[in-house]
């Protein structure tokens, strides 16, 4: 697979249909993101796999639009997983990239990262190399919610307890992009207190996640407290697929109900 | 276009966890923590992961600054640099070694903390040496 990509990058790069590509090297026995540009070497590209597959993934899209403010009139290339292409869909539908802007190569996951993901989609639209495993059904919601209200409640305080206010998971979300963020927002977030308000810190942050999360994953692994993050939002991406038939960055170009005025849309 | 991710240490204690310092044209843009560090694992502190907001920081001191007439003011080193010396002479001289303490620092090498203690020890002659975490 790796080769595909390689020669992918290496045919965007000479033929000059890109400026850089946005992937991953490994070098000094780390992974890192990373740009290639023409001319680089491209002999310790990587892919994000070192003991495992995909447990060395980074917000790559995260990068991708750091650079695009920075040069807006240029194309990137990005290397893509099905979590980071639906990531772009959000991106673009968000204004924070243009789709004109960005050539995706999209690689599939294997049933091993899927699994561990309960990924509903684990390979991209638009994919150049691997071979699509199935798609795992969400049951870690359902189990969570197998538990009565009160354990619920009393399990979820034990974990927000845990914060260590890092804002870890928002700094590294792709989808978080905001100038101005509502976790530091002094009238919901209280500066400089530990334990954060419960449950108002990780809620705020979920709301705000239910349109726009592609459950990545990148959150959880992010978090020094261990807090099942990624189990919290998909939750919230579940009630906005219940109540609006809406699931993030499933369709190219669907907006968010959460972004419409007036009566529901149809599901 | 010159984008890169360095690795390096976070400054702001002694964990050493590893981090990306990512740069545009020479001008940081943020922090990312490192996966594949056995120190942290890809996870930071709210310090780490602010580490690059301080270097290009307007606040930074750039000059030493010397207390004059109640007020802070901006000095060269060598005035700074005799200033102290003199000062820490006429304490020792005063006093004696141990009313000088000696304040480490987890932002520096080790090798510059060694430096430090042998000087509070071999220079100044006193055990007085701590760690910033006390101050
Ligand atoms: S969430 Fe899905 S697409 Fe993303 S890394 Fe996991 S398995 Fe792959
Ligand atoms: S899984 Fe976490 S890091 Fe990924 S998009 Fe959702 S909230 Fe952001
Ligand atoms: S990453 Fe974990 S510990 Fe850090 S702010 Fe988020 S929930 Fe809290």
């Amino acid at each position: 697979m790796i080769d595909q990509v390689k020669q992918k990058i290496n045919d965007l790069l000479s033929n000059g249909s890109v400026k850089g590509v946005v992937a991953l090297v490994h070098t000094n026995g780390n992974v890192a993101p990373c740009l290639y540009q023409k001319g680089d070497d491209l002999d310790k590209l990587c892919l994000g796999d070192t003991d495992s597959a995909g447990d060395a993934r980074y917000p790559l899209n995260k990068v991708l639009v750091t650079l695009s403010r920075q040069y807006p009139d240029e194309v990137f290339g990005v290397l893509v997983r099905g979590c980071d292409e639906r990531g772009l869909y959000g991106l673009y539908r968000l204004n924070q990239l243009d789709p004109e802007r960005v050539v995706p190569i999209g690689i599939a996951c294997p049933q091993s990262l899927a699994l561990q993901c309960e990924c509903k989609k684990p390979w991209p639209d638009d994919m150049m190399a691997g071979e699509t495993s199935e798609g795992i059904d969400q049951k870690g919601v359902a189990n969570a919610e197998s538990n009565s209200h009160s354990e619920r409640f009393s399990y979820w305080k034990g974990q927000f307890l845990k914060c260590v206010k890092c804002y870890g998971c928002r700094d590294i979300c792709p989808m978080c992009f905001c100038r101005e963020c509502s976790l530091e927002c002094e009238d919901l977030v209280s500066k400089g207190d530990l334990p954060v308000e419960i449950p108002v810190f990780h809620l705020v942050r979920a709301m705000h996640m239910a349109d726009r999360c592609i459950d990545c994953g990148l959150c959880d692994e992010a978090c020094p407290a261990d807090i099942p993050l990624r189990l919290l939002y998909k939750k919230t991406a579940q009630i906005m697929n219940t109540e609006f038939g809406f699931t993030s960055g499933i369709k190219k170009y669907e907006k968010s109900p959460l972004s419409l005025m007036g009566p529901a849309p149809e599901k | 276009m010159d984008y890169r991710n360095t690795l390096t240490t976070c400054t702001y204690c002694g964990c050493g966890c590893n981090l990306f310092l990512e740069s545009i044209d020479g001008k940081l843009t943020g922090t990312t923590p490192c996966k594949t560090s056995p120190v942290n694992e890809g996870k930071l502190c709210i310090k780490g992961w602010n580490a690059h907001a301080f270097v290009q920081s307007e606040r930074r001191l750039k000059k030493p600054l010397l207390r004059k007439n109640g007020e802070l003011v901006e000095v060269s080193w060598d005035e700074a640099l005799d200033y102290a010396a003199s000062r820490l002479k006429d304490i020792r001289k005063k006093n004696n070694p141990d009313a000088v303490g000696f304040f480490a620092s987890a932002k520096v090498t080790n090798e510059e903390n060694y430096l430090m203690q042998k000087f509070a020890r071999a220079g100044m002659g006193t055990n007085s040496v701590d760690h910033c975490a006390r101050l």
